[in-house]
């Protein structure tokens, strides 16, 4: 750290930059509608992605409720059941979590953690939430179109996507669908250039990278990885959108429907996997790193502690992103793609256990002696490390190819998936709602509510998705709108599936405790006061709460340390504020 | 908004080389020095937009080298019947010539941007635009002569049909980047030219002051253009 000489800690170089000239809301619609200011650009981002977000959770239990009870449900046919798995999927994976994670958390989080009045081209930043929700609107759409939304399964693989055996293949549905995700990555290109410039280019005095908190790194890293990552599926899409309605062949073979031969020929499905994957399986990680960042600030916070090797926390973030680039293959172990490749990117993905195992040992390395304190953030955060080792060990199976051969498309890949990038993540954003909650409306979130969410929660998931990995590994292939009569499948899985459907619609009622304690606690719950955690980052040395508009009042903040002083021996306090000089007290700098 | 380029200390005095980017990095507030946002948010996008046309463009490889039916040859298609016999490639080299010729003139743009010469930067920019404009032009012959001779997103008469598809996604593709840019051109160029950013005028949508910056930042997203095309020259005409 060449800025800062070394025995004059308190010395914070002069701003290099003049005062952020914001733009100043002259009418209740551009305040609080056509806002320019990114908390309120989060809140938007965050109610509209839990709004899509629910639809997708009843999508589940329709589904659950298919499988339980096969044939009771007279509106679900098969049609509709792939209809409710694509848009469950897509909706999960791209509306509610890359949105929540980046556009809501981000927004919200970035300017505040990084001591900047507000993103750095706030009008952009407008923009992208109301083409976000434009997104959103084309694909809730395919609910009301003739034929009903896309039922092509959320990967939308080519040719079945198209083909008229498929819902909506042949009618609104697909092109719904693929208008929506482009749209979706034009909106997002615009509040991603923010959270990358922002953060690079924006921060406060004395802010260093290597002082920012670890959800600013997660998040940060994340959203690079989703500016290089969506360009492939930008282009999957626009090719697939010609290949349905120029008639191009651009992923389609020569091929029969119906006993007609279709005027496509000569194109590749398996180019489409490609492309696909090339954005599908980095997504896994815009979806984990903002979750690794945040569960590493809650971690730290609540056990009072600093947090386990920041330094390698942080390069562990940046390998996984890296890595993640070049893995995307192992989704495609099936499709007939050249063996030696399989080695390649099973290889690769193990390598990926590397960097993640480095942070799971430095959580708990954190956790080992610190004064933990079990608050609803705490308690989210632990379930979220254990999950997330759970289903990272699954993991290793389908990395591999002989092992993942006889598990592919079984129940067993569900069970998995839902695990480390479903419920992982999900329990991450719960405890981070719980913990930020405070500093957005000013008030605490309910506690007796939120461990009843969060007791609900943690084990029901464990008995949705546990005896899933049991259902898989007898054989049970996952897409199958029924089952039937099969000599591998003994009736006893059909008992685990009730079982199952039940624990899932307990789950969800679960949910609606969460949401009913969201609105209940804006009105009634107890005053937060400005930092109710007594944390060291930015975001809870605010002058108001909730943070007024510019974040800051008349000065900036500067920053003399990193984020990461709990309990520093000889303080006065357990924490100390990222802002409070070093000026007699015990300076720790991250420099080596 | 920064519309300084001062860093810490003299510049004279930080580090070079490798020592100086660690230094940059390890530093607050900034990690390029001498960028300002809206530069550092052109180049980032910039990169995003470089994997939009890569995946384009291996995705065209792709169908070229795995398609069943053999690949139209590109100096027989892309030919002009000029003088009674046919020249291969002839209004591609003039595009490519014209496009290429483009980039010098917003260079100089520019330039005289940052000396401040309201007249000669407005006029530069609208000489580029001009360009960019005949460009899209020459292009829509283009498009007219294949269209003429039976060439269609999912047909053609000389071979593989992900020659159309993929001719008419790609270029389309890259004809929409420079019609954009022909647009934000004659915006900023009429910015200039009334000295919005000699009075720092408010921008009508974002209400911030606009800097001769903006011109660079055009310049950018310009050069950008033109350099995908030679890509896709090399890699569909060429090939």
């Amino acid at each position: 750290m060449v800025e800062i000489p070394a025995g004059s800690a308190d010395a914070v170089p002069a701003a290099e930059v003049e005062d952020m000239d914001l733009y100043h809301p002259k009418s209740w619609w551009t305040k609080y509608v056509f806002s320019q200011d990114a908390k309120i650009i989060a809140v938007q981002y965050s109610v509209t992605a839990i709004a899509i977000g629910l639809v997708a959770l009843v999508l589940s239990w329709l589904m659950r409720l298919q499988l339980a009870f096969p044939g009771t449900f007279a509106f679900i046919d098969a049609d509709h059941y792939y209809q409710f798995i694509t848009m469950h999927g897509m909706i999960m994976v791209v509306y509610l979590l890359t949105a929540l994670f980046l556009g809501g958390f981000g927004n919200y989080l970035i300017p505040l953690m990084v001591g900047a009045r507000d993103m750095v081209f706030p009008y952009a930043n407008m923009l992208s939430y109301w083409i976000y929700l434009i997104a959103v609107l084309i694909l809730a759409a395919g609910f009301f179109a003739p034929g009903g939304p896309t039922g092509a399964g959320w990967t939308l693989y080519p040719p079945q996507a198209v083909l008229s055996g498929t819902p909506g293949g042949q009618d609104w549905g697909i092109l719904l669908m693929l208008s929506s995700l482009i749209v979706f990555i034009i909106g997002f290109t615009m509040g991603g250039l923010n959270y990358v410039v922002t953060v690079l280019q924006g921060r406060a005095r004395g802010m260093t990278l290597m002082r920012m908190p670890l959800t600013v790194w997660g998040i940060f890293t994340a959203t690079v990885m989703a500016l290089l990552a969506f360009p492939a599926l930008f282009v999957a899409c626009v090719m697939m959108l010609f290949d349905r309605l120029l008639g191009t062949s651009f992923f389609m073979p020569a091929i029969v429907e119906m006993g007609t031969q279709l005027q496509h020929g000569g194109g590749s499905p398996i180019l489409f996997q490609h492309l696909f994957w090339f954005f599908g399986h980095p997504e896994v990680y815009i979806v984990a790193l903002p979750a690794f960042g945040i569960v590493s600030d809650l971690i730290s916070t609540h056990a009072r502690k600093n947090i386990f090797g920041y330094r390698m926390m942080v390069w562990a973030i940046v390998i996984i992103a890296a890595l993640s680039f070049v893995v995307w293959a192992h989704h495609m172990y099936v499709s007939g793609m050249n063996p030696a490749f399989g080695f390649f990117f099973a290889t690769t993905t193990l390598i990926i256990a590397v960097p993640t195992a480095i942070k799971v040992y430095n959580w708990v390395l954190t956790l080992w002696r610190g004064d933990i304190h079990l608050t609803l953030p705490m308690l989210f955060a632990l379930a979220f490390i254990v999950t997330f080792v759970n289903g990272g060990l699954t993991g290793l199976f389908l990395g591999n190819v002989v092992v993942d051969v006889p598990l592919s498309d079984t129940m067993f890949v569900v069970a998995h998936f839902h695990m480390v990038m479903g419920v992982a993540p999900i329990l991450v954003v719960f405890g981070a709602i719980y913990h930020w909650y405070p500093k957005v409306t000013g008030r605490m979130l309910n506690e007796v509510l939120g461990h009843i969410h969060y007791w609900v929660t943690f084990l029901g998931a464990y008995l949705i998705f546990f005896p899933m990995h049991y259902l898989g590994l007898l054989g049970v292939p996952r897409r199958y709108y029924e089952i039937g009569e099969t000599s591998f499948v003994p009736p006893s899985a059909h008992t685990l599936n009730i079982f199952i459907t039940v624990m899932a619609l307990v789950v969800g009622a679960a949910q609606v405790v969460f949401l009913f304690n969201l609105i209940w606690s804006l009105f009634r719950g107890r005053e937060a006061g400005g930092n109710p955690w007594r944390a060291t980052t930015l975001e809870w040395q605010t002058p108001q709460t909730p943070p007024a508009h510019g974040n800051w009042g008349k000065e900036l903040p500067v920053v003399y340390r990193w984020a990461y002083d709990y309990s520093v021996p000889g303080a006065p306090e357990d924490f100390i504020p990222q802002t409070q000089p070093a000026t007699g007290g015990v300076t720790r700098e991250v420099t080596a | 908004m920064t519309q300084s380029v001062q860093t810490h200390g003299d510049p004279d005095l930080r580090p070079g080389g490798l020592r100086g980017v660690a230094a940059d990095f390890g530093s607050d507030q900034r990690a390029f020095k001498t960028a300002s946002w809206g530069k550092a948010m052109m180049w980032i996008f910039l990169l995003s937009d470089t994997f939009v046309f890569g995946c384009f463009l291996l995705a065209y490889m792709t169908a070229r080298m795995s398609t069943p039916v053999a690949w139209p040859n590109p100096s027989e298609v892309f030919a002009l019947h000029i003088g009674g016999q046919d020249v291969p490639l002839i209004l591609i080299a003039i595009m490519t010539f014209v496009l290429i010729s483009s980039s010098g003139t917003m260079a100089m743009a520019v330039n005289f941007g940052y000396r401040r010469e309201r007249g000669k930067t407005a006029a530069l920019m609208l000489a580029t635009a001009l360009l960019g404009a005949a460009f899209v032009g020459m292009q829509a012959f283009e498009w007219t002569k294949l269209i003429s001779e039976g060439v269609r997103p999912w047909e053609n008469p000389w071979g593989a049909a992900q020659f159309g598809s993929a001719f008419f996604m790609i270029t389309g593709f890259h004809g929409t980047h420079v019609t954009i840019g022909v647009i934000f051109l004659l915006i900023v160029a009429r910015k200039v030219w009334r000295g919005d950013f000699d009075t720092e005028r408010r921008g009508f949508f974002t209400s911030r002051k606009g800097r001769y910056e903006a011109v660079e930042i055009m310049g950018l997203y310009w050069h950008f253009v033109d350099l995908v095309w030679v890509f896709i020259f090399a890699f569909f005409y060429l090939w």
